[in-house]
């Protein structure tokens, strides 16, 4: 019995995986692209000030920015510049 | 003729197809390799390029290219009898489908993942690659003014579907928002989604739901029902994918394996025969004539462009092993040959007598869609005892989702086509999402109101002409795997033969259809008709060209 139901539960557990696949698969690409869109905003946002774009909330910004650091290249080759859009704040 | 000898045919055909042919072709042809590396896992990144199982990608890659279009062509062509409708579907789908399909995915897989469009630029040349894009266009803008229409008639005739149809989607809403949002597991949500459909079809005849016959605000019920319909895919295709394209595509792919598998069983146990003569003699007057319209009324389950585009654009980038491309593409055509095959048999064999089937098709595009639902109805309820109005719902309701599906995901695909336009000409109005989705549905609308008038009834005339341009993108697709095999020495004639087939049929049917329109004055169509034609013309010489140049660069490095 309850070798029955160990085994019941494997297969509920596969058949699931599978189907969270085949749910996800097709639409991978195109949700991450849009979350991707989203961070970029973010990224925009927490370095508005530096960019000489106001930004009331920029006191609260400051301690996202090291956090951010990681992504921040990739960020600013996406958004068309070459290199780092600051000139105090190299990246490479 | 008996149902189910008919159905064991074809689908042995299909069978010997895929285990025969099709492993004739992965070792003599494309010569698939063990040891090649996929783009899958070249350049895994979790997003665009992951390694997967080769059944679970052939279930989307199926789910992807099955749709309505492989119902509603059968259904149309059996009016010059069960035979060549028949034939047509089982031979396209061994020697055309299959191997477009495999090598469409074999050729982008040999060329990190590039989509055929890429492909046909980087092949072939950059002017072919303005064709194609020219082609698309064409095919997008026909496919979603003609299911306007389809589904437009549908809804009239089913007055039983409306809620059906449309409790579908506010399901799929409620799906997608509690995976996303409520993280939910699938099993349950997909069991609770099913019960909830199924529970709709199963009331919608008692809730039967049709627009005054009088009209809406001036207009007639199909017309309002087709601006309906074309607000609701524009809606939709500016919607994040995952609100609704997402769980409705998933809902969708349940529902076509569950029909398939219901009607095949249904044939099965109740083996209906076929009352539709073999070949129709006595065909309603306008009628055109059967070779060459067949073949491009029947595009998809024989052979169609449009698998080239997913071929090429999501599954190549998923393939694990250059191996499994046989499966996921020959097989993924088999599939929909076999869908192709079960809309010719609810349409043939799904009427009590011969003089029942005749009323249905009394001239061409009458049958359609209506026929396949009508037919299959009879024959599921016949053998599975489900009351024939719930059948007949079950299946408009797969129909009208599947159409659904097409034409929002078109939609926005011309969309994009739009947007890029807007950008490559500076016109930054067009780039938008907003302005561009309005300029796809209206170009789309004028196409189903200017092919039938007010009324927007006759969008079914477009029909042949969307076979063609599909039929079009086919061939630009087994131009560049033939170019590819040139390059490579291996043998051609497996490709050569089904392009140069596909190009004179084209050819040929636009001609018939323009002389059609002509006689009738229809130049709304003769004016579509003759761009049409310029694009064919142009794919003929292009591919003629095309293969010359191969021939002599694979001769001049021979020697």
């Amino acid at each position: 019995m309850k070798k029955n139901l160990s085994r019941l539960k494997y297969i509920y557990k596969k058949a699931s995986a599978a189907g969270a696949e085949y749910y996800n698969a097709p639409y991978r690409a195109a949700i991450a692209r849009a979350q991707r869109d989203e961070d970029d905003l973010f990224m925009l946002l927490i370095f508005s000030e530096m960019m000489g774009i106001p930004n009331p909330a920029s006191w609260y910004c400051l301690e996202l920015q090291p956090l951010l650091l990681e992504r921040f290249h990739d960020w600013h080759t996406r958004m068309g510049m070459e290199r780092s859009p600051y000139d105090h704040f190299r990246c490479c | 003729m008996s149902s189910i000898v008919l159905m064991l045919l074809g689908l042995g055909g299909m069978a010997i197809g895929f285990f025969v042919y099709s492993k004739f072709l992965a070792f003599a042809v494309f010569k698939l390799s063990e040891d090649f590396t996929t783009p899958a896992h070249e350049f895994e990144d979790g997003i665009d390029f992951v390694p997967t199982n080769k059944f679970v990608l052939w279930g989307h890659h199926f789910t992807s290219v099955a749709g309505a279009a492989p119902i509603v062509g059968p259904a149309i062509a059996v009016i010059w009898g069960w035979l060549p409708a028949f034939l047509w579907v089982t031979f396209g789908t061994i020697f055309f489908a299959g191997i477009h399909d495999f090598g469409a995915i074999w050729a982008s897989v040999r060329n990190r993942a590039k989509s055929v469009g890429t492909l046909t630029g980087d092949v072939v040349g950059t002017r072919a690659r303005a064709i194609f894009s020219i082609v698309i266009f064409l095919v997008l803008l026909m496919v979603n003014a003609v299911f306007g229409v389809v589904i437009a008639r549908l809804l009239i005739n089913n007055p039983s579907a409306v809620v059906p149809v449309w409790g579908a989607i506010a399901v799929a809403l409620i799906i997608g928002q509690a995976i996303y949002r409520g993280k939910m597991s699938l099993p349950l949500v997909s069991l609770i989604g099913v019960a909830a459909l199924y529970g709709l079809i199963y009331i919608g005849p008692s809730v039967p739901l049709a627009l005054p016959s009088e009209g809406v605000a001036g207009l007639s019920p199909n017309a309002a029902w087709i601006l309906i319909l074309f607000a609701y895919a524009a809606v939709a295709s500016l919607l994040p994918v995952w609100v609704l394209l997402q769980p409705r595509d998933y809902i969708n792919g349940l529902q076509l394996f569950v029909g398939l598998i219901a009607l095949y069983g249904a044939i099965l146990v109740a083996n209906p025969t076929v009352v539709a003569p073999m070949i129709n003699m006595d065909v309603p007057p306008g009628t055109p004539s059967m070779i060459p319209l067949l073949f491009v009324t029947i595009a998809c389950g024989a052979i169609s462009g449009f698998h080239g585009l997913v071929a090429s654009g999501t599954t190549s980038k998923q393939l694990d092993k250059e191996k499994d491309a046989r499966f996921v593409g020959y097989f993924g055509a088999t599939g929909e040959g076999a869908l192709a095959l079960a809309a010719i048999l609810a349409a043939t064999a799904g009427f009590a007598t011969f003089a029942d089937w005749e009323a249905v098709y009394q001239s061409f595009g009458d049958g359609g869609v209506q026929a396949f639902v009508t037919g299959g109805a009879n024959i599921l309820s016949a053998g599975t005892g489900l009351d024939a109005a719930i059948a007949g719902t079950m299946l408009t309701v797969m129909a009208a989702l599947f159409a659904g599906t097409t034409m929002d995901t078109g939609l926005r695909l011309q969309r994009y086509i739009f947007q890029e336009w807007g950008e490559i000409y500076n016109l930054k109005w067009m780039a938008k999402p907003v302005p561009a989705t309005l300029l796809s549905v209206g170009s789309c609308l004028v196409l189903a109101f200017g092919a039938g008038g007010a009324e927007g009834s006759g969008g079914l005339l477009i029909w042949p002409l969307f076979g063609t341009s599909n039929q079009l993108l086919a061939g630009l697709t087994l131009l560049v795997i033939t170019v590819m095999l040139v390059r490579r020495g291996s043998p051609t004639v497996f490709t050569l033969v089904p392009l140069v087939f596909i190009l004179i049929m084209s050819l040929y049917a636009l001609l018939e259809q323009l002389r059609g329109f002509y006689l009738k004055e229809n130049w709304f169509l003769l004016g579509l008709g003759a761009v049409v034609l310029v694009a064919a013309i142009f794919v003929t010489l292009e591919s003629v060209a095309a293969l010359k140049r191969a021939k002599l660069e694979s001769k001049e490095t021979a020697q």
